[in-house]
């Protein structure tokens, strides 16, 4: 049981500013991802949480403690890693068993051969045994214990790396990119798994990924970060309904959020909608939030460029003019069929509708913001 | 297979699919046949003319020679000096394979764990394995020269009087294994080294979450392990290094002294060229290789299984 505090953590390597000052605060038992594109620091602030990398400044708090000094085994943190890092010569059951040896047992009764004859090691070991046959059948691998890790298949692999976390039951549960070498298929079902786990262990998450669907479905609240900055930390829905940086509405979303310049907006003869401030620069809406209408009457208008099927959903892109981008609209399959190369105008729901400024940040309506108050 | 057919010559291809089974199975003897070829002239050939050889009296520079069934063999066998060069050798093996290893791998992870310099010391400690044999075993002979070598000097400075080493009963073979191990832990280093770039980091990650962070215990669950294919090929080819060891002992000690630093090799040697007796060095050789053999195989079937983790 344990929230994490990061203060201004910063971490650079050479000239490269890898973190730049960083303040997070991660509540007890929640599931937080970090997601953001690779290079952007997630990684490098999870192994600074985890003791595996020194912050340049900054502190790093854990269940209310300073542990900036300490090393990765005081810090009560346990780790799954991206490319599961189980111990090759070791059966599954000794992999597991690991992190509990090195705790409990002396380093006399952990040495080969001699250790064993040691007392106090036999009682020791039971117990060890009991824990992780009970860790081992929650994860489905109990069958798994006397194989070695390269007779196992990648999602085995995977659930070990999680037993072998799980076992010491440590205060807070570190994941680096666990699904990024499992299919596409495996992949689903272990974000299934992990947020079954997380709920049963209630202790805290923090998970990193580059997948931002990953990160909408399984996370409590989400921080995107991009060139070692945190943009924003919210709950999932918040982030895609309310984002506060234009970066953070491109990140998050499949089919990417539209983005029209108001410039472009203009230049292609469209009205800018009603309630537009003044300094906006960029308008975004989700492809949910437009529906295709007859070209003309001061609407944003473009051609069908191309149609996607999905079955569930028809995504059309329409291309607004040379030079101009396109714009994903989502259809439903049983409304009028569009084909490529129509003319088509585009109706956006003006509450949808996010202004950002030249910078990229986000500027509100007067009503979004009574909403948001 | 399928690379080969992609090659065939048109014509060739046409008469190949006409008798299909036969056809492509004699294309696979033809395009195995130079190294077969090879196999043959280089090693199967000179190997049965050593057996051949060994059945015979022959003598180096005789026209003639008679087969005298496995008279050889009986007498090699009876012969105390050959039992002295085995069990010389395989004391020599005993002390210079685990030093080699040991050595090398200490000093790989110095020199990988130092930020400085590494280059250089790889270098270094690479130079005795360039050297040649027979140069170096006269610069070790002045050193270890009773009255006036490097060591006793250093010895008689401490106030400890040094033996003649090379020319000592007790000594002659130890001294031979301590050259065997300079001349050989630089290839040893430099395989470790390459192997310990090889280790993932994430390993040691895990391992310091996971409470093994000592020294002693990422050596003993991360890079030890991790080094395992790495010290069987070592281990494999520095026990073939010292039982073909050669050149130090005849520079050095030829076998002396009272064969006290004999070695199978040199027993070769000196049979088949200083005695001239082909026959029964052909036998000594037939014995040698055999060993060699047998110790190769034994040691990758039982390294193999430890080493390769699946």
């Amino acid at each position: 049981m344990a929230e994490i505090e990061l203060r201004h953590i910063e971490k650079s390597y050479g000239e490269t500013a890898i973190v730049k000052g960083v303040s997070l605060s991660i509540r007890d038992g929640e599931f937080l991802t970090l997601v953001g594109p690779s290079g952007c620091g997630k990684s490098t602030l999870l192994r600074i949480i985890a003791g595996l990398e020194a912050q340049d400044s900054g502190e790093v708090v854990v269940a209310g403690r300073c542990v900036n000094d300490k090393r990765p085994k005081e810090r009560d943190v346990a780790m799954v890693f991206q490319s599961y890092a189980l111990y090759p010569h070791l059966s599954v059951f000794d992999n597991l068993a690991l992190p509990l040896r090195t705790r409990r047992l002396s380093f006399a009764q952990r040495l080969p051969f001699v250790g064993r004859a040691l007392p106090g090691r036999g009682g020791i070991e039971m117990m060890i045994r009991a824990e992780i046959e009970q860790a081992a059948a929650m994860l489905d691998i109990a069958h798994l214990l006397h194989r070695k890790p390269g007779q196992l298949s990648g999602g085995q692999r995977q659930r070990v790396a999680l037993g072998r976390a799980m076992v010491r039951q440590p205060a807070v549960f570190l994941m680096d990119e666990p699904l990024s070498n499992l299919d596409a298929k495996l992949r689903v079902q272990m974000r299934a798994e992990i947020t079954a786990l997380h709920r049963r262990l209630g202790v805290t998450f923090v998970y990193v990924t580059h997948d931002q669907a990953e990160a909408m479905t399984m996370s409590d609240r989400v921080a995107v970060m991009t060139s070692g900055e945190l943009l924003q930390i919210a709950k999932p829905e918040q982030l895609y309904r309310d984002p506060e940086d234009l970066r953070v509405a491109e990140m998050i979303g499949s089919p990417k959020i539209n983005v029209v310049s108001c410039a472009h907006w203009t230049s292609l003869g469209a009205s800018l909608p009603r309630g537009v401030h003044g300094n906006t620069a960029y308008l975004a809406f989700r492809p949910e939030a437009v529906g295709i209408a007859a070209p003309g009457d001061g609407r944003l208008s473009g051609v069908v460029a191309s149609v996607e099927n999905l079955g569930s959903d028809i995504f059309l892109n329409v291309a607004l003019g040379e030079g101009h981008g396109t714009v994903v609209v989502r259809t439903h399959p049983d409304g009028s069929r569009s084909e490529p190369g129509r003319p088509v105008g585009l109706q956006i729901d003006p509450a949808c509708l996010l202004q950002f400024d030249s910078a990229g940040m986000r500027l509100r309506h007067a009503e979004q913001i009574e909403a948001a108050a | 297979m399928t690379v080969i057919e992609q090659d065939r010559p048109h014509g060739f291809a046409m008469k190949a699919s006409a008798t299909k089974g036969s056809g492509e199975h004699g294309l696979g003897w033809l395009a195995v046949s130079p190294a077969l070829l090879l196999l043959v002239g280089l090693l199967f050939g000179p190997v049965a003319a050593v057996v051949l050889f060994s059945l015979t009296d022959w003598q180096l520079g005789s026209t003639v020679f008679h087969f005298i069934g496995t008279a050889n063999f009986k007498a090699l066998f009876s012969d105390p000096t050959f039992w002295k060069a085995l069990s010389n050798t395989l004391i020599y093996a005993a002390i210079v394979v685990p030093g080699t290893v040991l050595l090398g791998l200490v000093v790989a992870l110095l020199i990988e764990a130092s930020p400085g310099l590494r280059g250089f010391y790889r270098a270094a400690h690479f130079l005795p394995v360039m050297s040649t044999m027979s140069a170096m075993a006269i610069v070790w002979g002045t050193m270890l020269h009773p009255t006036i070598g490097l060591v006793n000097r250093a010895l008689g400075v401490m106030g400890i009087s040094g033996v003649n080493w090379l020319r000592d009963e007790r000594t002659a073979l130890l001294a031979l294994a301590v050259i065997g191990i300079w001349q050989g832990f630089g290839f040893a280093m430099v395989l470790f080294v390459s192997g310990l770039k090889a280790v993932p980091q994430q390993l040691y990650d895990a391992a310091a979450v996971d409470g093994a962070d000592g020294i002693l215990d990422r050596l003993r669950f991360v890079t030890l392990p991790m080094l395992g294919p790495v010290t069987m090929f070592v281990v494999i080819l520095t026990a073939k290094r010292s039982f073909e060891v050669f050149d130090s002992v005849r520079v050095l000690t030829q076998g002396g002294p009272n064969y006290a630093s004999e070695v199978l090799l040199h027993r070769l040697y000196t049979e088949s060229f200083d005695f001239l007796h082909m026959g029964y060095g052909a036998a000594l050789t037939v014995v040698y290789l055999a060993i060699i053999v047998l110790l190769t195989l034994t040691q990758a079937r039982l390294l193999d299984r430890r080493v390769h983790y699946s």
